[in-house]
């Protein structure tokens, strides 16, 4: 069954890209969904059955880490993978995201290849 | 004390430049002569995209372009041709701002210590300037991609330390 994608990003152009990436993977993915942080994206998992996440760390009113900290600790969602990608160079964010049950992650800027075979494992 | 020389920050800006114009955009760029600049830039008409730093350290990281090059910026990193400068390509420039200035900012943390960054902010139009507080020095590193000209011009300067956060602000690392 093909798997629904939530793209968490507060940069347009970023989801946008991602987006295409997605679409041009041919890979089972059914619907894309986006939301603009992770207050949003919440939001969206409440009301649609996401199967795959693809996130920004550091964005406005709630962040990616706190994000991933509420989707692991909610029984419905904790098993959605959840792929990290952002400019964040701190290594402490990322282990961070690791920690807490991220699937991996991607460091801006990125090729098209580095996200397909992120997901090739995942769907 | 932690210290940083214009050659280490035009050095480190050529990586991060090259970096996302390789891998995201892939436009050829050539390096020119970088320089220092004092004072307040000049009135300027076109594309700058600002992107402010913070910690022990504070300063800016602005990308200024032709509004044409803005487009192509735009253009080659979303895969779509923009006759005009709209919403998606101020997004875009923004983008490429936060990326070449978040890349920066994470090779700068080597040697100075945690920063964080603002959220991109991008200006269009024709005769402005720009004013930067009270940092007069910028290091401006020049390139040539085919016709067209872009700037990362960037600001650094320590923090007095009755301003300095103990941690980068949390608000200030939307990146």
């Amino acid at each position: 069954m093909p798997l629904d994608v939530l793209i968490v990003d507060d940069s347009a152009a970023i989801r946008k890209i991602l987006h295409r990436v997605l679409v041009q993977a041919e890979l089972p993915l059914g619907k894309v969904l986006e939301a603009n942080d992770g207050q949003e994206a919440l939001n969206t998992l409440g009301a649609n059955p996401i199967g795959l996440i693809l996130s920004d760390i550091n964005m406005p009113n709630m962040d990616g880490i706190e994000m991933l900290s509420k989707i692991k600790g909610n029984d419905a969602w904790k098993d959605i993978p959840i792929i990290m990608i952002t400019t964040e160079g701190s290594q402490e964010k990322v282990m961070q995201a690791l920690q807490l049950g991220a699937s991996g992650y991607v460091r801006k800027p990125f090729t098209p290849d580095q996200i397909k075979e992120k997901l090739v494992g995942l769907v | 004390m932690q210290q940083i020389q214009s050659e280490d920050i035009v050095k480190i800006v050529h990586s991060a430049t090259e970096s996302v114009f390789t891998t995201m955009l892939h436009l050829p760029l050539d390096r020119q002569p970088a320089r220092n600049e004092k004072g307040d830039p000049a009135p300027v008409e076109g594309v700058i995209a600002l992107v402010g730093i913070a910690g022990n350290w504070t300063g800016t990281g602005q990308i200024y372009c032709s509004a044409e090059f803005a487009r192509k910026l735009a253009g080659a990193l979303l895969m779509s041709e923009y006759a005009a400068i709209d919403g998606d390509v101020l997004d875009g420039v923004a983008e490429v701002a936060n990326m070449i200035i978040g890349n920066v900012k994470t090779s700068l943390e080597a040697t100075l210590g945690p920063l964080g960054l603002s959220v991109p902010t991008v200006i269009y139009g024709r005769n402005y300037q720009t004013r930067t507080g009270s940092i007069h020095k910028w290091d401006v590193v020049p390139f040539r991609c085919g016709e067209e000209s872009m700037e990362i011009r960037f600001c650094l300067t320590q923090t007095p330390a009755r301003t300095r956060p103990a941690r980068p602000q949390p608000a200030l690392a939307q990146i």
